[in-house]
């Protein structure tokens, strides 16, 4: 549904006097295929924001191509956009406007008539539970609401593909949970679904397959399983005091470790006989520890391998 | 035909929010009418004519260019808090035609004008102020092309610019000389040569000339065609530049 091969695309930026050049997206290869969720996790200005601006038309790439829905993105944007609904990271209502009426002018920017967007502005602001404030103005809203009215603008005329740019950024859990059903009743709908996240816990329930992009490069795709799968072995957390962080670390120099505040983390080929031996290392070092534990390589585990570094901290 | 639609869904939303908000509308008259009634007395000794009717056959036709000029000057505002709030964007995405979003824009600032322009004209009918129907609506025509003009040139600054620190500035650097050298206040009869001669360089010094012979009934003088002309080859400009704007990249 969605393939691109070596987009690219770098800016200009001044700081002071000095002109730079900043990468954004440096040679990306996707394959999205029709009716799943694709997310695109990757940190703060990995370049993901860039990547849909430049599928959605609205920036053009400095080299590569790309296919969407059928159509060329370089030969025929104007095909591209009739086929794909976006809905942008910073939103897109005003906040002098009611739901509504923002629905009705979009799906009329699309070609309908009066009365069939009318009729489709009813239906989706039914399906996105909106129609109880469908005729207040956008100001008035909830950040869930208002998030809520921003991907209905982006899918009322039922287009083929979908990009939602962070579309749970800023939301309470609650919120968001409830995004994530809108998000799959749209994949239910028939929909491919694009979007991009800087949350593990959503890229790995919500996504049928991710791409993880960092500084400007994709660094590994897949669905969340296999990804996980490909970092053999498990992880062994141990907490620890602030103050022997230093000397645990040396302790356990002869594993591949993370440190952080307040705990470590070990890469291990089986948590069970590693962890007796972890726990005579650091008794032998006379290192007090708090609580233990094991787990299955999270995406941040993938990200960490990857990159060297971890996503929570970027 | 889709340009014609795609503009009027667009003029259309923009005039419903417009009317949505009624200060803007007392604001936009209020102004005026203080110079009508706190300036204009000033101007039948200043200007020496006879009547408070020339007078104001003199400086109303003025003041309308003004609020043309200014009026249009400033729409980019307005669009750059659109830009901030995704709304242009939004837009963007869908096969809307580029031309649209910017005459459905600069349209309502035309409508808007001449709406001043008439509530102004009505009030200085109460002053003595006598003017041929037909002469009023070419009048009008010159104020349309001058505010589309103004109007365009400000979306696109806006569009290129995307910040009102930088807006704002440039708009009073573009004003303040077009306002000095246009004559607009106060005729450039009394001008000396060498001010006269700038002023005829400036396009809404010829515009001025042109709505101010529209008032005074003389309909032959060259004036308004030239006037009219140089205003709709402006315009007409202004409007291609300002809908590549909108067609471009914007971020
Ligand atoms: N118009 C621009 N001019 C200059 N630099 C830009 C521009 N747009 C993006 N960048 C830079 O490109 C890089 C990628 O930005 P992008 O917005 O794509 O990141 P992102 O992955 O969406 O990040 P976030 O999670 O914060 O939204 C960043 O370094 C950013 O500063
Ligand atoms: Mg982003």
């Amino acid at each position: 549904m969605i393939e691109t091969r070596g987009l690219r695309k770098s800016f200009m930026s001044r700081q002071g006097r000095e002109k730079k050049t900043v990468e954004a997206v440096r040679g990306v290869d996707l394959d999205v295929a029709e009716g799943e969720i694709f997310g695109f996790l990757g940190p703060n200005g990995a370049g993901k924001t860039t990547t849909l601006r430049m599928l959605a038309t609205l920036i053009e790439p400095d080299g590569g191509t790309a296919t969407i829905a059928g159509a060329d993105l370089r030969r025929d944007p104007g095909e591209v956009r009739r086929r794909i609904g976006y809905v942008a990271q910073g939103g897109s209502t005003w906040d002098d406007s009611t739901a509504r009426e923002e629905l009705v002018l979009q799906s009329r920017l699309y070609g309908a008539s009066k009365a069939s967007a009318q009729a489709r502005a009813a239906r989706v602001l039914e399906g996105f539970q909106l129609s109880e404030y469908a005729d207040r103005k956008c100001k008035t809203y909830s950040g869930g609401q208002r998030r809520r009215v921003d991907i209905a603008l982006g899918i009322i005329h039922e287009p083929k593909v979908v990009f939602l740019d962070e579309p749970t950024t800023g939301l309470d859990p609650q919120s968001r949970a409830h995004m994530w059903d809108e998000i799959r009743r749209l994949r239910a709908e028939g929909m491919t679904v694009f979007i991009t996240t800087h949350y593990l816990d959503e890229a790995d329930a919500l996504c049928d397959r991710i791409s993880i992009m960092d500084n400007g490069e994709i660094v590994a795709s897949g669905t969340p399983a296999s990804l996980k799968r490909e970092i053999s072995g498990d992880v062994v957390r141990v907490a620890l005091a602030v103050d022997t962080i230093a000397a645990a670390a040396e302790a356990l120099e002869n594993y591949k470790i993370e440190t952080y505040d307040d705990s470590v983390r070990l890469f291990v080929e089986d948590g069970a006989t590693a962890i007796p031996q972890i726990l005579r290392a650091l008794d032998a070092a006379g290192v007090p520890l708090g609580a233990i534990e094991l787990h299955r390589p999270s995406l941040d585990d993938v990200f960490l391998t990857k990159t060297g570094r971890s996503l929570r901290e970027s | 035909m889709k340009l014609l639609r795609d503009t009027s869904l667009i003029f259309q939303r923009q005039i419903q929010l417009l009317l949505r908000n009624p200060v803007w509308i007392f604001v936009g008259v209020f102004q005026p009418v203080m110079y009508l009634l706190l300036f204009a007395p000033l101007l039948k000794p200043a200007l020496q004519v006879g009547s408070n009717a020339e007078a104001y056959e003199i400086f109303v036709p003025g003041l309308l260019v003004l609020l043309a000029i200014f009026g249009g000057l400033f729409q980019g505002f307005g669009l750059i808090a659109e830009l901030r709030a995704g709304v242009i964007e939004r837009s963007r995405v869908t096969p809307v035609s580029r031309l649209a979003l910017l005459l459905g824009r600069s349209l309502r600032d035309v409508v808007s004008l001449i709406a001043q322009a008439v509530i102004i004209t009505l009030l200085a009918l109460i002053f003595d102020l006598r003017v041929f129907i037909g002469n009023l609506l070419l009048a009008y025509l010159m104020l349309a092309l001058i505010s589309l003009m103004t109007s365009a040139l400000s979306y696109g600054v806006a569009l290129v610019v995307k910040s009102e620190d930088a807006l704002a500035p440039l708009m009073n650097t573009v004003a303040q000389p077009v306002l000095l050298l246009s004559g607009i206040l106060l005729p450039l009869t009394y001008a000396p040569g060498w001010l006269q001669g700038i002023a005829d360089w400036n396009p809404f010094s010829w515009a001025v000339d042109g709505t101010r012979a529209l008032f005074r009934g003389d309909l032959g003088a060259p004036a308004v065609w030239q006037g009219l002309i140089i205003m709709a080859v402006l315009a007409a400009a202004a409007v291609g530049w300002a809908a590549r704007e909108f067609a471009r990249s914007v971020r």
